[in-house]
């Protein structure tokens, strides 16, 4: 403990490059700011399409950081621990959203799961469903650009822990099953949320796969960003304003779980 | 196929342009820039055009627009023409941010006056003008089609049921400013069920099949090819779009623009609109 420093002095070759990243990254932010027409924010939170697109982001986003969860953690793990071959290429496959240009996934997503797709075509045929234009294609598509930031993170989380205490619940009777719900899980915790929130954030801000997938429909598949896009060409201030609600509710949830369940985890 | 693939590119491009508004054309216009003033003095005939010529575009112009681009190259070889196709209104918006461009022919009288207001054009000129029709994928899944026996075009009531899918342009796009004026004045005969960014967006769904239908223009009809079949009807004839065009006032490359908004209204450019489907302004 008392080799930490105490000044909290950062070298000047950090120092100056970390100032202007700060800069690069928030300045745009403070010109959305300053530019904002305040005097409009309360009758543009007030208009329902806002409240409506502000809802169904959140809720897509949320829901497809759970499916993330669900699908992702056990991907991570398999990529992380498995000796299953050819898991190089495995990675290299699933991280393919993340360079893939967003509208190209819709437009793949489309090729699969709708009703003219490989597997939608079927379903369609079958139970009369149609998956695009609903707000399970946004899901879908928030997920599908999303779930690889969260398997990244959860793959580098688990490469960084230390196997022997995996080993060590091994040779106490443990199943593998139980140590990674037990032993794994707990160790990995942070990695898992941080990876979470950065699959959130992500799919919040999901704008391309969403619009070509799912389409634009107040209330259906209207989410913020795409609200934002069309508000751009007709009202720049309203897209501003717009932006500004979306950045304030994401900022502020991000904190909260920051502060509560990131660092309860860290601390634990 | 490759029409598919070339919507893709232009839905890509769309997007593209979309985070282009604040940053990279202007990386682009110094490169044009200093491309222009080397050859300046280098140039010698066809009245000395060079350097780049870049149009912002209405995305319902892409083919034919990209068809007159090779033939203007061709007559100017020092003149590489760059375009970006997207909705016009979101051209618009990124004009008004001062993204750099020399002309600028939109889809409505609508977006062109939001440029002109903002002091960036003088004296549009109209070039075209363009319908909609009701687009749907060649193996007709809701079965669309018009009462037969029935002279002249029917109503857009008559044709669309209220159970489709239907995708149409957003309002705040000139296709969608016209979508929602034929659907009131055939009294709303179907909901939409998805406002798209712009009209290749609504084309590319009808052609993947995952709409029943689509409110697009005649020309996009023609440029789709066998990919889908359409009806026109009554009420689009009383919502025609004025197309225009308008060279920068800040324009980096006026003479360029002077000359391809020229080539656009010559009896070649107006051909080349007809051959694409577009009807006489």
């Amino acid at each position: 403990m008392s080799r930490r420093r105490r000044d909290g002095g950062v070298p000047a070759p950090l120092l100056v490059p970390a100032l202007l990243a700060v800069a690069f990254l928030v300045l745009p932010l403070a010109g959305l700011v300053v530019r904002a027409p305040w005097s409009q924010i309360g009758p543009q939170l007030a208009s329902p399409g806002v409240g409506q697109a502000l809802r169904l982001s959140l809720v897509s986003a949320t829901l497809a950081t759970a499916v993330s969860l669900l699908l992702g953690v056990p991907l991570a793990w398999v990529l992380a621990r498995s000796t299953l071959r050819g898991r190089s290429v495995l990675r290299a496959l699933v991280t393919v959203p993340l360079v893939l240009p967003p509208v190209v996934g819709g437009v793949a997503l489309f090729l699969v799961l709708g009703r003219q797709g490989i597997v939608g075509r079927w379903l369609f045929e079958a139970t009369g469903f149609s998956l695009p234009f609903t707000t399970a294609a946004v899901v879908v598509a928030e997920t599908f650009v999303a779930m690889p930031f969260l398997v990244i993170s959860v793959e580098g989380a688990l490469r960084a822990a230390d196997a022997r205490f995996e080993d060590a619940a091994a040779t106490l009777g443990a199943d593998r099953w139980t140590t990674f719900r037990r032993v794994t899980l707990p160790l990995v915790a942070p990695g898992v949320a941080a990876g979470a929130v950065l699959c959130w954030a992500r799919a919040l801000g999901e704008f391309g796969a969403t619009i070509t997938f799912a389409g634009n429909f107040p209330g259906t598949t209207q989410t913020m960003p795409l609200a934002v896009y069309l508000a751009l060409q007709r009202d720049p201030e309203a897209a501003i304003v717009l932006s500004l609600v979306l950045l304030a509710v994401s900022l502020a949830t991000l904190l909260l779980l920051r502060g509560r369940w990131l660092g309860r985890t860290v601390s634990a | 196929m490759s029409n598919r693939s070339l919507r893709l590119t232009v839905a890509a491009a769309a997007v593209l342009a979309l985070g282009a508004c604040t940053g990279p054309p202007a990386a682009d216009a110094p490169a044009g820039a200093a491309t222009g003033t080397a050859t300046d003095t280098a140039s010698t005939a066809d009245e000395g055009l060079s350097g780049t010529l870049t149009v912002f575009a209405a995305a319902s112009l892409t083919d034919v627009f990209t068809t007159l681009g090779e033939q203007f190259e061709q007559q100017h070889p020092q003149v590489d023409v760059q375009f970006s196709f997207a909705g016009s209104s979101a051209l618009a918006a990124q004009l008004t941010q001062g993204a750099p461009a020399d002309l600028f022919a939109a889809a409505d009288e609508t977006q062109m006056a939001r440029v002109q207001e903002a002091g960036l054009v003088e004296d549009p000129k109209g070039f075209a003008a363009n319908r909609l029709m009701l687009a749907v994928p060649p193996a007709n899944p809701a079965g669309l089609r018009p009462p037969e026996g029935q002279p002249g075009l029917p109503s857009l009531a008559e044709v669309l049921t209220s159970d489709v899918t239907l995708a149409v342009c957003a309002e705040e796009v000139p296709c969608g400013a016209a979508a929602a004026e034929v659907l009131a004045a055939a009294g709303q005969p179907a909901t939409p069920d998805t406002y798209e960014e712009d009209v290749r967006a609504v084309l590319t769904k009808v052609e993947l099949g995952e709409v029943d239908a689509g409110l697009v223009y005649v020309s996009d009809v023609a440029a789709a090819g066998d990919g889908v079949v359409a009806f026109a009807f009554r009420e689009g004839e009383q919502a025609v779009n004025r197309y225009e065009a308008a060279v920068l006032t800040a324009a980096p490359n006026p003479a360029a623009a002077r000359a391809f908004s020229e080539l656009v209204r010559s009896d070649a450019g107006q051909a080349a609109l007809g051959a694409a489907g577009f009807p006489p302004a």
